[in-house]
């Protein structure tokens, strides 16, 4: 194995463990704060691309676009939570049943709104091109994905330990009626942890429409993958999330480029062996 | 920890459940295969107007299509072809009008065989026209065969389908096979003095076979292949692939990619660097106009084959091209042009039967009779086997001055036969092409 393979192939690992890490991100802190699975995620991811990709169509610019695709999606994701999701918190199939339907709902309003043809949105000229790294040159794009998901993740991280409304949502984890008894209204922090989530995703659509593209299907295709982040990470877990990332964008890089015919099973097969011995993931807590 | 506390006691209202955090990868997964399963059952298709009065001055065409799931946009390309023939030239042809219903597969074979059963039952259509993928294609053609009605693929490529697994009555009017446009890029890839080539495509039939059409004639020319690789259906991340192409450094690389993969890869490819590098031959999917919609700079001065080309400078071409941009607002894909084209032909031979298709023996020898000596294809009729005989083209993406792309022929390779210059017993002795046979290095010989 050359050096340049090696350092490709980790490369390409870890920018799309950055992109999973974005999306699994909201994902976990939405179930870790308020125990649901929301299967419409990956649906959010879809239709914050298409809305950052028209946004670009008509503005031109990539920033904004981003802007617009994660704010549209978490206004989205807070109907969704207030008045879809609130009256039946706390029963387990009828939240994963309506979160399913959301998605089959947003996934045909895109058909019948944006098409089927798969789009991609354009990036700004300063992140094309590539990077010399000596013995290999690799795009600068997806370097920067790589970043945005470790920035996004130490800004989290900050958020989560070093302020108050990071200790709110911390302690809602640990226990959600006692904080609601110390008079921390807990719905609008589920609100605001449901609404960040969205945006979330919204963001790493119009982040992943630029190298994956975007395409009906595209919603499931990607939300498997934030599935496995997090059960492997563990559920609730955002350092899980980011291990998980990592690990995924890892196995999945080599594993489809040394054993081609196996890179399903060498992406399941772990999460499998975690579930066996760590039911809760890596670092899920009981 | 303490969450536990606050689960037992919200549980405790609903009684038995384990622990939540437990219990949800496993519900997490069963919901997403119910997801995945439920995404492939669509709602019903267009419902088949009731029959009415003055039966006997109706042909009922039965078009059966994907207009949702994941192959929706070449779907509903399909039926816009189609639609675009009749809005140009009516629906009255010697005497009949032409009713079309359409049906919707979703994408899924076994929508495909219900959907198929209502066309040939409550509609009791005449003949049947579509679908788009093989897996549906090969699910319904028994069925259709075996009701005696005839079926017409002007998309589907399978190879067999026109090969070794011929049945009575289905014919590729304005198709295809996998093969046919690939074996004459293997040969001219040779011809451009490339010697070591690395292929790279999709792990499903359609891959397989164009690939292997690609790579026998390449070989069977004297030029060698690298290496092969073969990327799941529905590939995200292209990063990979490319990056393995690079280290195998060689005079060129064919790449035949679908749907969503195509924008994906060709991306990928501009990114690592390599588009100006290595030259890239691309089959027809990966630079079809159905996919060019959604690229950018990154596709201009892209090599692929075809039997269709938009940009083609012929007046029957132009015509289409600019009468479907006119009506829809696009440039056609080649779902559209093989549609369009099937009306065409389809309707050719309802005049030279009188109207009559009752008579299914007489109207399928007009179907093979049909000879178009210049369609949006080119000049295209039917081989003994009922696939087309076609031009092939070899394709550029440019950019129009409009500011979309589109392809332009750079050569054309005229008349070819999905059998290339092979004899056609012969081939036909060989299995078709699969990972297993590419036909490399043992081409002209049988293998065991």
């Amino acid at each position: 194995m050359s050096v340049d393979f090696f350092l490709t192939q980790t490369l390409n690992g870890l920018s799309f463990g950055g992109l999973l890490f974005l999306l699994a991100s909201g994902f976990t802190l939405v179930f870790g704060l308020m125990r649901i699975v929301n299967l419409a995620h990956g649906a959010f991811y879809l239709v914050g691309g298409y809305i950052g990709f028209t946004t670009l169509l008509v503005t031109g610019n990539f920033w904004l676009a981003a802007l617009v695709g994660a704010v549209a999606v978490a206004v989205l994701g807070t109907f969704v939570e207030r008045v879809l999701l609130r009256p039946i918190r706390g029963q387990d199939m009828p939240e994963v049943l309506l979160t399913i339907g959301v998605a089959f709902v947003l996934g045909d309003l895109s058909l019948a709104i944006w098409g089927g043809d798969p789009v991609q949105l354009p990036i700004p000229g300063y992140l094309s091109g590539g990077v010399d790294l000596g013995v290999v040159s690799y795009p600068r794009f997806r370097i920067f994905v790589a970043v945005l998901g470790v920035a996004v993740g130490v800004a989290l991280w900050f958020l989560q330990h070093r302020t108050r409304v990071g200790a709110i949502v911390r302690a809602g984890v640990d226990d959600r009626e006692m904080i609601a008894a110390l008079g921390v209204n807990i719905r609008l922090v589920f609100t605001g942890v449901f609404l960040f989530g969205a945006f979330l995703a919204g963001l790493s659509g119009v982040i992943g429409g630029t190298f994956l593209s975007l395409v009906p299907g595209a919603d499931i295709e990607i939300l498997l993958f934030a599935l496995v982040v997090v059960i492997l990470g563990g559920l609730g877990s955002l350092p899980g999330a980011a291990i998980g990332s990592a690990l995924v964008g890892l196995i999945d890089s080599f594993a489809r480029a040394l054993v081609p015919e196996l890179s399903f099973f060498t992406l399941f097969a772990p999460m499998a062996i975690v579930l066996v011995l760590r039911p809760h993931g890596l670092l899920g807590r009981r | 920890m303490t969450g536990r506390t606050t689960s037992r006691r919200r549980r405790g209202k609903k009684g038995n459940t384990p622990g939540r955090a437990r219990v949800s990868p496993i519900l997490v997964f069963g919901a997403l295969f119910g997801v995945v399963a439920f995404a492939c059952s669509p709602p019903g298709g267009d419902v088949a107007q009731p029959g009415g009065g003055g039966e006997d001055d109706v042909i009922k065409a039965g078009l059966i299509a994907p207009l949702t799931g994941v192959a929706a946009a070449p779907g509903n390309d399909m039926v816009d072809g189609w639609n675009l023939y009749f809005k140009l030239n009516g629906t009255q042809f010697a005497g009949k009008k032409i009713e079309t219903v359409t049906e919707d597969t979703a994408g899924d074979p076994a929508t495909a065989l219900n959907k198929t059963e209502q066309l040939l039952g409550r509609t009791g259509s005449d003949f049947i026209v579509g679908p788009a993928l093989a897996s549906s294609g090969l699910a319904i053609a028994g069925q259709i065969s075996r009701q005696g009605v005839p079926f017409f693929l002007p998309v589907v490529s399978a190879d067999d389908l026109t090969q070794r697994g011929r049945l009575p009555g289905v014919v590729r009017i304005a198709g295809w096979s996998s093969s046919q446009t690939t074996h004459a890029f293997g040969q001219w890839a040779y011809d451009q003095g490339y010697r070591r080539v690395v292929t790279l495509c999709t792990d499903y039939a359609f891959g397989h076979e164009s690939c292997g059409g690609f790579v026998n004639t390449f070989t069977d020319a004297g030029g060698k292949v690298v290496k092969q690789l073969w990327q799941p259906l529905g590939t995200q991340d292209f990063g990979t692939y490319v990056a393995q192409i690079r280290e195998a450094d060689p005079d060129a690389v064919f790449v035949l990619t679908v749907g969503a993969e195509s924008p994906r890869f060709v991306k990928a490819w501009s990114d690592f660097g390599l588009k100006n590098k290595i030259p890239l031959l691309g089959g027809e999917t990966t630079l079809d106009q159905s996919l060019l919609r959604g690229m950018g700079g990154e596709a201009t001065g892209l090599t692929s084959i075809g039997h269709f080309v938009e940009g083609r400078d012929s007046p029957a071409t132009q015509r289409f091209v600019e009468a479907y941009q006119k009506e829809y607002g696009k440039l056609p894909s080649y779902y559209a042009a093989a549609m369009y084209t099937a009306a065409q032909w389809i309707t050719q031979a309802i005049k030279e039967v009188g109207g009559d298709v009752s008579n299914t023996d007489a109207f399928l020898k007009a179907i093979r009779g049909v000879q178009l000596e210049d369609s949006a294809l080119g000049p295209i009729r039917l081989d003994e086997y009922d696939n087309p005989v076609q031009n092939v083209y070899l394709r550029k993406v440019e950019k129009r001055d409009d500011g979309k792309l589109w392809n332009v022929p750079e050569q054309t390779f005229p008349q070819v036969s999905q059998f290339w210059k092979y004899e056609p017993q012969e081939f036909l002795d060989h299995p078709v092409y699969g990972r297993e046979y590419q036909g490399n290095g043992v081409w002209p010989e049988p293998r065991k």
